[in-house]
């Protein structure tokens, strides 16, 4: 699919051509300074506090802006609809609205619009995605109760005190809670998502700086530049046009043929000839998402204090700086702690917090397994999903760089589920025998989101049901620091239990990728992996 | 006649609830919690996926899921998707017309180019033409669809850039042209060659014999005594595969951005999405049985000994 428009001897008989092929119009890179990027079907509504995957956040993204948002550089909480969030306790939060917000409908942006849409996120009748978002906030178990029926319509930690300010109490005491409240689950609503929500979801109405035109499930969804928008970070182009692909590999082809101009998903097979296609209009740059391979800490196996021996073993002998150069073309960074690139030093992100225990280091690996009782079962088996993602190439590289190591080329196989439901299945069930492959991708740039969920005791991704109490402990204490700086110190420590323990091996780190035509200049990925729309220029 | 045609109508309920329910079936053996699946790899609250799945029934045993599912189907309700909370019978109403337009489209084009093709080579076995014929199809039926595709997308979109890659709307028959052409190619080779065969051996025939000794002009021995006769065989390979070219289109509608049919199954059988699965492949199901049907009742056209009573 490489040599694009070579064919230019054939530009006379090609303008006859192109004015019968242009009948088809549609979607297709021209009209004013609108892009049109690639798509793909949102598998949920559009509501802000249903989804949770990047399909959907990339609309959310454009046509929403909350209290704070996080800057597409660097990935710090900015405020932006935030006038004002003040604090003394760490939770208790005093929250006032800048003044001039509206949603383009022309309804005014109040602290009503925050706090409905928050109750209405947590609320177990309106079964959100995202409704845990909400667990910090005081009255959660009361509308969204374990088991039952819920008791309240309201979150009782909420209370809006004046047109523009309200408060919110916690359950517990979080410092960092206010950098959440970038997340698009935080996003404030307007009356009309509650009084006609069917019209709502099918063009929805939000405070960004995009206005949905048009959208077509399935298909094609258009948004145009909000001329009101009060924001700082105006559209800098005339709109944008996502259009659905079912193949990233065809999205691919048309961004080279100049059919389409953005696209953010560059496809496995291509990565080897994007830079030749197209030359500087790649981009790769780090996303928050961190892979790791998770233990059963429920199979009294591998909870002993030689299996942490044998696990950080393991690590070592992972040749991580092979596997992402060769399978993965670079797209993928060798893991040195247990955040993301993303956060920043300034944010907890620590390169080299792994140590010697991320570096490939045969003879002491080895060592180390024979000193833990070599690997419980006798046998290695990595447990992944099949169906997507490729994953069977690197666990395969990964058993490999293992049985190298150990001289025995069967101490390591792979052990494919076929479906990722299937194998979210068995990990629920906790029927997994040997390591299992865990992705993490951030809800918020916070080295908070990367530790307390995953190795928290009884936290909701604790998949592997890790527990220590020295970690419990520091992470309640980092929490309750209402010094950034200080409660970022304490999660790193945290993090230093989590490497002794070796709960989880890093691999690496996740890159997005995009490639776009030359009619786009300022094209960048956020710590999402989400282009940002609002400063591509066009033309 | 009619009281065939009526026969035919009746054994038809029998056969879509036999293969609505073994669809259903499969779906619902499939391993794995679609709705803990959505969730994707972030945290998530137990409690929703227990109330979604208790909505929408399916912590039900399978009976109750399949009686409300044909309950719901007789009023006409596909039911909605798990995900998305769409009506199925939105996607299908998204869906279908676009795979329509590319199947009628598909079958023309090898309807038209493939018999004729069949007839010129049929005609004089063993010539040139015909030798050719052979080679031509050889290569087509041994080529994938999709590097017929990425061919064609090759040549015409880039090389000469006569069109654009991908289809920009699927309502538009010029856009729609390149994929018809690749999804219909296979089965053209093999219409051109039962047009082919049956005509080279009808040629021989008694009948045939008998038409040109009766000093009948050439165009009525072949237009009427040739032609009729050698369909047969070509009209009970087109009637089952228009069911093809519908389901079939998945590799070619990804190649050119159709979003049809196939696509619609595909995603709907990656996301686990039963109900939208169980809804498409019914009604591909019920096209395959009137065109089987169809084509029984062409063959009584054709043959005038073929009679149902």
């Amino acid at each position: 699919m490489r040599g694009v428009a070579r064919a230019r001897w054939a530009a006379g008989a090609a303008v006859v051509l192109l004015a019968l092929a242009a009948c088809g119009g549609g979607a297709g890179g021209s009209g004013g300074r609108v892009l049109s990027s690639s798509w793909g079907d949102p598998q949920n509504p559009l509501e802000p506090s249903n989804t949770n995957e990047v399909q959907g956040g990339k609309v959310l993204d454009m046509i929403f802006r909350g209290l704070k948002r996080y800057d597409p550089k660097t990935g710090k909480a900015e405020n932006m609809l935030a006038e004002r969030i003040d604090t003394t306790d760490s939770r208790h939060f005093t929250i006032t609205v800048k003044s001039g917000w509206k949603f383009s409908n022309g309804e005014p942006v109040t602290a009503h619009s925050f706090v409905d849409a928050w109750n209405y996120g947590a609320s177990l009748r309106n079964n959100q995605r995202n409704a845990y978002f909400f667990g910090y906030i005081q009255g959660y178990d009361k509308v969204h109760p374990e088991t039952g029926t819920q008791t309240a319509d309201t979150l009782s930690g909420l209370k809006v005190t004046g047109p523009r300010t309200f408060t919110v109490t916690l359950g517990q005491k979080f410092s960092t809670f206010p950098d959440t409240l970038g997340y698009a689950a935080f996003a404030p609503l307007p009356r009309a998502f509650f009084t006609h929500h069917s019209a709502w979801l099918d063009k929805p109405v939000g405070n960004g700086p995009y206005a949905v035109e048009s959208y077509t499930r399935g298909a094609q969804m258009t948004l145009r530049r909000w001329d009101g928008y009060p924001g700082p970070d105006k559209a800098r182009n005339d709109g944008v046009t996502l259009v659905v692909y079912t193949d990233s590999n065809t999205a691919y082809t048309d961004v080279l043929a100049g059919n389409l101009d953005l696209v953010d998903d560059i496809p496995a097979g291509q990565l080897k000839n994007v830079r030749t296609d197209l030359g500087g209009r790649y981009i790769n740059t780090p996303a928050g998402i961190l892979q790791t391979l998770a233990f059963p800490f429920y199979d009294p196996k591998w909870n002993t204090g030689g299996a942490r021996k044998v696990r950080t073993g393991l690590s070592m002998a992972i040749n991580r700086e092979q596997i992402t150069r060769t399978i993965f073309r670079n797209t993928r960074t060798p893991a040195t702690d247990w955040t993301s690139p993303v956060l920043g030093t300034d944010g907890g992100y620590k390169p080299g917090l792994c140590g010697k225990a991320c570096e490939y280091d045969p003879a002491a690996a080895r060592k180390l397994i024979r000193e833990g009782g070599g690997i419980p079962g006798g046998q290695l088996k990595i447990t992944y999903n099949a169906d997507s993602g490729s994953h069977k190439q690197w666990v395969d590289a990964v058993c490999n760089s293992i049985n190298n190591v150990l001289g025995n080329d069967r101490a390591c196989v792979g052990n494919p589920v076929g479906t990722f439901a299937d194998f979210r299945n068995q990990i629920g069930r906790h029927r997994m025998t040997g390591p299992f492959r865990a992705g993490w991708q951030m809800d918020y740039p916070l080295i908070q989101n990367f530790l307390q969920p995953l190795y928290y005791t009884g936290a909701s991704s604790n998949d592997g049901k890790w527990s220590d109490k020295r970690f419990d402990h520091l992470v309640d204490r980092a929490n309750a620091e209402s010094d950034k700086a200080g409660a970022i110190r304490l999660f790193q420590q945290a993090e230093t239990v989590v490497r002794d323990n070796m709960a989880a091996i890093p691999l690496w780190y996740q890159n997005g990728s995009a490639g776009y035509t030359d009619r786009l200049h300022d094209v960048a990925l956020n710590p999402f992996s989400v282009p940002v729309y609002d400063r591509v220029k066009v033309g | 006649m009619g009281r065939y045609v009526a026969r035919r109508l009746l054994q038809m309920i029998p056969v879509f609830l036999g293969s609505t329910f073994l669809i259903f079936m499969m779906m619902y053996v499939l391993p794995g919690d679609p709705v803990r699946a959505l969730m994707g790899e972030q945290a998530y609250d137990p409690t929703v996926v227990e109330n979604i799945r208790h909505d929408l029934g399916l912590d039900r045993p399978w009976w109750w899921q399949y009686g409300h599912y044909l309950g719901g189907l007789f009023q006409g309700d596909f039911g909605t998707e798990i995900a998305s909370k769409r009506e199925v019978a939105d996607i299908i109403a998204d869906a279908f017309p676009v795979t329509i337009r590319l199947t009628l489209f598909a079958f023309v084009f090898m309807v038209v180019v493939g018999i004729g093709l069949g007839v010129v080579a049929g005609l004089r076995p063993d010539s040139v033409r015909d030798r050719g014929l052979l080679t031509l199809t050889l290569v087509l039926i041994s080529m994938p669809s999709f590097v017929l595709g990425y061919l064609m997308q090759y040549i015409f979109a880039f090389q000469l850039q006569m069109i654009t890659p991908t289809v920009q709307d699927s309502e538009s028959f010029g856009d729609l042209f390149l994929p018809a052409i690749v999804l219909g190619s296979l089965s053209l080779a093999y219409v051109a060659r039962l047009t082919r065969t049956s005509m080279a051996e009808n040629l021989r025939a008694d009948y045939m014999r008998t038409a040109v000794a009766k000093g009948l002009p050439r165009r009525r021995v072949v237009g009427v005594h040739l032609m009729r006769n050698s369909l047969i065989p070509v009209v009970t390979f087109l009637g089952t595969d228009i069911g093809n070219l519908m389901t079939g289109a998945i590799v070619t509608e990804g190649i050119f951005n159709v979003q049809g049919v196939g696509n619609a199954i595909f995603e709907a059988l990656t996301r686990r999405e039963g109900a939208t699965v169980v809804g498409i492949a019914s009604l591909i199901v019920i096209v395959y049985l009137f065109t089987s049907l169809l084509v029984d009742l062409l063959y009584a056209v054709l043959d005038p000994r073929i009679r149902y009573a």
